[in-house]
């Protein structure tokens, strides 16, 4: 039984990075219909310029966790401007072009974030610190959780709830959810769908800039090319939600977090990444529209 | 009506589709609370021109002026908050929002939603409010046509542009929408509608334009559009082609 519970706090943990970087996957879907496959590497990049930022500002303050947030914050910012960055050059040339132009150019922006990070950070893996937060455990029976799994927990859940209400409560986002239903009704509501484009964009790589911290913090190694692998299993997590589904992404991002830990658990870690794609191709096969698959239609 | 107080008038604007050319140089004029009817079988340009004054579509040349902004230069999402709102031509509710969210976003363009100017849409098509929570998707084709027509409302606009409102429903809605308009018009919107159905179209009417393929072909008062033996032939004559389906 306690393995259960550990896999279920770590799945849970992993599973909530999942969700972050999956839903800038599904909100760049909902409104452009197509995978921005340069995400997973933008991540990637965050890792790196959190890594960078927090050695960079951590001296200046006493508290670490202070100096986390910072570095995140700033992070941020840097992110949402590269991604910004990537929508105008990558991307907006493209709006009129086949969908597979756009999944072309996301490509070549992936090898291009890899190629900056391999030449700006070298080949070898980086570390965040051991202490980057302060290594308290709790024990319930058996089980452990630690200072980072809370925080990441935590934090990943304030953030969902944020967009949740952003999306579904206010103006801006009934104009997202219109955008991405419509583009031209959306403009006649005299939306301006660029400015739309910009947000979903400066949003998502928010979200992908604070998973990137978080694999860092949780995992600690980072590499050139970490963005793959974590992309792609962002990626299975917002189609197993329903791609395009703002509620799917969390859920599927949880989901997969979980079903990835409980493998490792009980059969072998090694397996888990096999089971993943097993699982997508279930999905595609008996659920292609995701778990939430009459709601799909909500795109983002 | 005095050349002057023109609320919109276009100028021998072209527009184009790659090769195809949809206008080939049409003009017009709308004056102030006036109801001006566009016909025109399948393909006239219909849609393009009423495109084309939202800012959906560039204009390959020529002008569109409303109230001294030359609308051919300003983007879509700027040409609502000028006064003008469309209900376009396959309504394009947003299907998956509810349809009070649906009037919401129709007042996007203002600061805060007038949710007096709901109610009388409300009252405009009661149907609408029965309905306000229902998803927009799952709203028939007339109450579609109502909830596109009430959301355009929503901005306050001072010009309505109306895309075949008349498309696909039955008489009765037909009458009833047409009604509606009527009363829009009553309260100083003024109207630009196009449609197929000439015959209910040049009813509600003051002008009508007869368009045929990018060009205006006939232009005059309603009532004397109805009577002119050539558009009788053309639009309303028993063995009609153009009718709606
Ligand atoms: N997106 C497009 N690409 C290419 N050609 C187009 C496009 N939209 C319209 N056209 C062409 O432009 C011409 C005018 O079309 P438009 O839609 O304005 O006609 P309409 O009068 O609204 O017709 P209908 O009554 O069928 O709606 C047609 O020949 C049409 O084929
Ligand atoms: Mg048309």
């Amino acid at each position: 039984m306690y393995i259960f519970i550990q896999q279920v706090i770590n799945g849970l943990t992993i599973g909530s990075i999942f969700a972050l970087i999956a839903l800038g996957y599904t909100m760049v879907y909902g409104t452009m219909k197509f995978i921005n496959f340069a995400h997973g590497d933008l991540v990637a990049l965050s890792a790196f310029v959190g890594l960078t930022i927090y050695t960079t500002v951590v001296s200046s303050f006493s508290n670490s966790i202070i100096a986390i947030l910072i570095s995140l914050i700033i992070t941020i910012v840097i992110i949402s401007i590269i991604g910004y960055l990537l929508e105008r050059i990558a991307y907006r040339p493209l709006r009129k072009a086949p969908r597979l132009s756009a999944v072309v150019s996301a490509l070549g922006a992936g090898m291009v974030f890899q190629n900056a990070i391999m030449l700006i950070w070298g080949p070898n893996p980086h570390y965040y610190p051991a202490d980057i937060i302060p290594n308290k455990i709790w024990h319930f029976g058996d089980s452990v959780i630690s200072l980072i799994q809370i925080l990441i927990l935590l934090l990943s859940f304030f953030i969902m709830i944020g967009l949740y209400i952003l999306v579904n409560k206010t103006r801006t986002g009934r104009a997202i959810r219109a955008a991405a239903i419509n583009q031209d009704a959306a403009r006649l509501m005299g939306i301006n769908v660029d400015a739309i484009i910009v947000i979903i964009f400066a949003l998502g790589s928010t979200l992908g800039a604070v998973g990137g911290m978080f694999l860092g913090m949780f995992y600690r190694g980072i590499t050139f090319n970490m963005g793959w692998n974590y992309g792609i299993s962002a990626f299975v997590a917002a189609i197993i939600g329903g791609i395009g589904n703002i509620p799917g992404a969390m859920l599927g991002g949880i989901f997969l977090g979980l079903f990835n830990s409980l493998i490792a658990g009980y059969i072998s870690s090694t397996w888990a990444d096999a089971f993943t794609y097993i699982l997508l191709i279930l999905i595609l096969i008996f659920k292609p529209t995701g778990i939430l698959g009459e709601r799909v239609a909500e795109k983002v | 009506m005095k050349t002057k107080d023109v609320l919109l008038e276009i100028k021998d604007l072209k527009v184009s589709y790659g090769h195809i050319s949809a206008l080939k140089g049409i003009s017009l004029k709308v004056y102030p609370s006036e109801i001006v009817a566009i016909i025109g079988s399948n393909g006239a340009g219909k849609t393009t021109t009423l495109r084309t004054i939202s800012g959906l579509i560039k204009a390959q040349s020529g002008e569109i002026n409303y109230r001294g902004h030359e609308l051919t230069k300003i983007p879509a999402h700027k040409i609502v908050p000028l006064g003008i709102s469309q209900s376009p031509e396959g309504r394009l509710v947003f299907g998956t929002i509810t349809v009070e969210n649906n009037l919401k976003l129709g007042a996007y363009s203002l600061k805060k939603i007038d949710y007096a100017r709901m109610e009388w849409v409300y009252e405009l098509f009661p149907r609408l409010k029965e309905r306000k929570n229902q998803l927009a998707g799952t709203l028939s084709g007339g109450e579609q046509q109502m909830l596109a027509i009430g959301r355009s409302l929503m901005c306050n606009p001072e010009m309505l542009l109306l895309d075949e409102p008349s498309l696909g429903l039955a008489p009765i809605l037909v009458k009833l929408i047409f009604k509606a308009i009527k009363e829009i018009s009553k309260q100083g919107v003024t109207v630009l509608i196009v449609e197929q159905n000439a015959r209910a179209a040049l009813r509600l009417s003051d002008r009508g334009y007869v368009l045929e393929v990018g060009n205006i072909v006939e232009y005059g008062n309603s009532e004397e559009l109805l009577k002119s033996k050539k558009i009788q032939e053309a639009y309303l004559g028993k063995k009609k082609q153009n009718q709606l389906i």
